[in-house]
């Protein structure tokens, strides 16, 4: 059983700058960031490594993370663009009993994180899921699908981003009460 | 001369007699062998997650129990602990023995159905009105306290809506007096019934690494061997008081982790919640069940995973809180999107029939897969 | 009043007028499709389980909908589904009558607000004959639905168009 501190520092130890900061200071759980571009190396060493032995993702959830910036243009008008999405993995080694969670953060503009499909089967569906819902493309995934809505759904329409907009019409049928 | 063929792609749903909801299963068939399942979901999606971050932190226990509605006391009980973690709040001794009782009724209740709709879709239709008669009691226990038959918004963060009637220990007692040896009879109709074997045993066989792998929780683990509970080994609540063993498949009919062993764990898990309650209704104390529910309910910033061990399996709650009136994202993890997920590995191999016996033995939801 | 206009007692013959007797066949044997699409489904099961016997009114669930007569349209209807209940209605052979149960198919229920993939009423899509409110509905309401909806059946006309 390895406290989260401890996680930390083997994890810095192993890949150094694709590790950011370990974030404590808030209630409840404590969390790493994590560079998105190295999720798949970073989640097969959690998953092999003899200290480790994370053999199950809980959950993966994708965030929007609500943080646009505000720019102003000649004529004065504000407009929000850019901020961030983000990943959380929510990690439980069973042999052991320790957990931690992992965030990757990534730009909004073109949300990019590898697939840890290949190492956790549980993140397959948690993907599609967090693509179909915020948005978030994973690299090497098998099938980026939508999943919980229609395939035809408006293609760049994902509901649980903060500015979404709900739809009049979906094939003919008024959605608005 | 070699003959050309090709596979045949299958269409099963989202209207099928099999009654697990709509899910629509599509099966490419080598004959009658099944090559692969491709399971499509989301004809339930309710947008529960969208949901939780428009309301108030009580407005969402009435969602919450929308997401699996055969174990609603459990999603209701997995989200009070959720934010009472973030919290910080300690609720009175009472309220935590009337959450496990509610709790473990709620999954004799879950797993009667689940036992029932399997021996339905597997062409046994007694066992079906059985267990339903046994659960019908268990209703109008809950619809004694708090009013409703399967909706219940009976858990609130630091408590519960209502105390337990006055006549509820003895009439709980009385009905575990009656059903004990329900489940013997239970068993006797289906369980060991030589056509039920047939069609379960060595069907659908799921091994523990795999199952880890996929994040398989709750009877569908421990029915591949793998002795693993939350009440046991990460205990939430105050289930670490009781005393109780964590059923897992032995392969006793076949092998270890086919469908009869998942269907065995449930049955021996009915007992071991018997055995709960009755140490529950021996221990508890008298009190107040609403002095802990907060006039106001704002976490701090913060982020919280909480999780229990729902009938299906492991229930979790992701939170993120901004400080605000209401949770900034609230991801559920639910067991039975985790487990349909698994289909396509377990039919692999099969026969058309044999699908409706391993869909069966994984007791999905459709409400809490879709959400 | 029943079907029976008058009875010769000594014969196997009964008067009755044609509407009477299509009507009393077409109200006491109005099988279902059986088809469960969320938490009603469960309030369904249970009422066509032992403890109140949806059997006793006729009410048989089929499997596929060319030998139903009625689909109680029990819980949230999504967009997704909604499509495919048109065509399973679509399906089914005239007469055909529809039990909109629980509060998610008469209006979206509790997902009316912020539901963007609820349909707000399964109105929307295919005509209703009989709402049965409450979510869930208790198992007795749906029977008290199933009892309006033959007094509906009881009033039909092969003449003239009722509503």
């Amino acid at each position: 059983m390895k406290s989260s501190k401890e996680i930390f520092e083997i994890l810095k130890a192993e890949f150094g700058d694709k590790i950011l900061e370990l974030k404590e200071d808030i209630p409840v759980d404590p969390y790493i960031i994590v560079t998105p571009d190295s999720t798949e190396k970073i989640a097969r060493f959690l998953h092999d490594s003899s200290d480790l032995q994370f053999d199950s993702l809980m959950v993966l959830s994708g965030v929007d993370d609500n943080n646009p910036v505000k720019t102003k243009d000649e004529e004065g008008t504000e407009s929000l663009s850019g901020g961030t999405l983000s990943v959380y993995y929510h990690l439980y080694s069973i042999p052991l009993n320790h957990k931690i969670v992992i965030r990757a953060v990534t730009e909004k503009e073109n949300p990019m994180v590898q697939s840890v499909e290949s190492v956790w089967k549980t993140a397959d569906w948690h993907e599609r899921e967090a693509f179909d819902m915020v948005g978030i493309r994973f690299e090497n995934h098998p099938d980026l699908t939508r999943i919980l809505l229609p395939y035809d759904w408006d293609e760049s329409s994902f509901p649980l981003r903060k500015d979404y907009k709900n739809p009049e019409f979906y094939q003919g049928m008024k959605i608005p009460y | 001369m070699s003959i050309k063929t090709e596979h045949m792609v299958l269409n099963m749903g989202p209207q099928h007699p099999s009654t697990h909801g709509v899910l629509r299963l599509e099966l490419e068939l080598n004959g009658e062998l099944i090559v692969n399942v491709k399971p499509h979901i989301g004809y339930l999606h309710r947008c529960f997650e969208k949901h939780a971050e428009a309301m108030t932190y009580p407005q969402i226990i009435p969602y919450t129990d929308r997401i699996d509605y055969l174990a609603s006391i459990y999603n209701n009980f997995g989200y009070a602990v959720t934010v009472e973690k973030l919290m910080g709040i300690q609720v009175p001794e009472r309220v935590e023995y009337i959450r496990v009782i509610f709790g473990e009724l709620q999954r004799i209740a879950s797993h009667l159905v689940a036992i029932g709709t399997y021996g339905l879709d597997i062409g046994a239709f007694t066992p079906f009105l059985y267990c339903f008669r046994d659960r019908e009691k268990i209703l109008s226990l809950f619809e004694m306290t708090c009013g409703a038959r399967l909706l219940y918004n009976y858990i609130w963060v630091g408590g519960l809506s209502h105390d337990i009637h006055p006549e509820f220990v003895r009439l709980t007692r009385e009905f575990l007096n009656y059903f004990r040896p329900q489940v013997e009879e239970l068993n006797q109709l289906l369980s060991y019934n030589k056509i039920f074997i047939e069609r379960t045993a060595n069907i659908g066989i799921l091994p523990a690494e795999t199952a880890i792998n996929f994040g398989m929780t709750g009877p569908n683990l421990r029915g591949s061997g793998v002795k693993f509970d939350l009440r046991r080994n990460d205990p939430y609540s105050i289930y670490d008081r009781f005393d109780f063993d964590i059923p897992v498949g032995d392969g006793r009919m076949g092998t270890v982790g086919d469908c009869w062993d998942r269907y065995f764990v449930r049955v021996l898990e009915i007992e071991q919640s018997i055995r709960i309650i009755e140490q529950a209704l021996d221990q508890i104390p008298e009190g107040d069940v609403s002095s802990a529910i907060p006039k106001r309910i704002k976490p701090p910033v913060g982020s919280v995973y909480g999780r229990v061990e729902n009938p299906r399996g492991e229930l979790g709650y992701f939170l993120i809180s901004d400080g605000g009136l209401n949770p900034f994202r609230l991801k559920v993890r639910g067991p039975s999107f985790v487990s349909l997920s698994v289909m396509g590995e377990l039919c692999k191999g099969h026969l058309i029939a044999d699908v409706i016996a391993i869909l069966g033995s994984i007791d999905i939801v459709l409400g809490e897969v879709d959400r | 009043m029943g079907i029976l206009d008058k009875e010769f007692s000594d014969s196997n013959i009964i008067i009755t007028n044609f509407d009477n007797l299509m009507n009393w066949a077409r109200l006491s044997s109005l099988w279902q499709l059986g088809f469960g699409l969320a938490c009603c489904a469960i309030e369904m099961m249970a009422t066509s389980a032992s403890h109140y016997d949806f059997d006793r009114f006729g009410v048989i669930p089929r499997n596929t909908p060319r030998q139903a007569d009625i689909i109680i349209i029990s819980g949230t209807v999504t967009l997704k589904m909604a499509l495919r209940i048109k065509r399973l209605y679509e399906q089914i052979a005239d007469p055909k009558y529809i039990i909109s149960m629980g509060s998610c198919s008469n209006c979206g229920g509790p997902y009316w607000e912020h539901g963007y993939h609820v349909l707000k009423g399964v109105d929307r899509v295919i005509p209703v004959d009989v709402y049965v409110p409450g979510c869930p509905p208790r198992p007795e309401a749906l029977l008290e639905g199933l009892l309006k909806l033959q007094e509906k059946i009881r009033n039909e006309s092969s003449v003239k168009k009722t509503a």
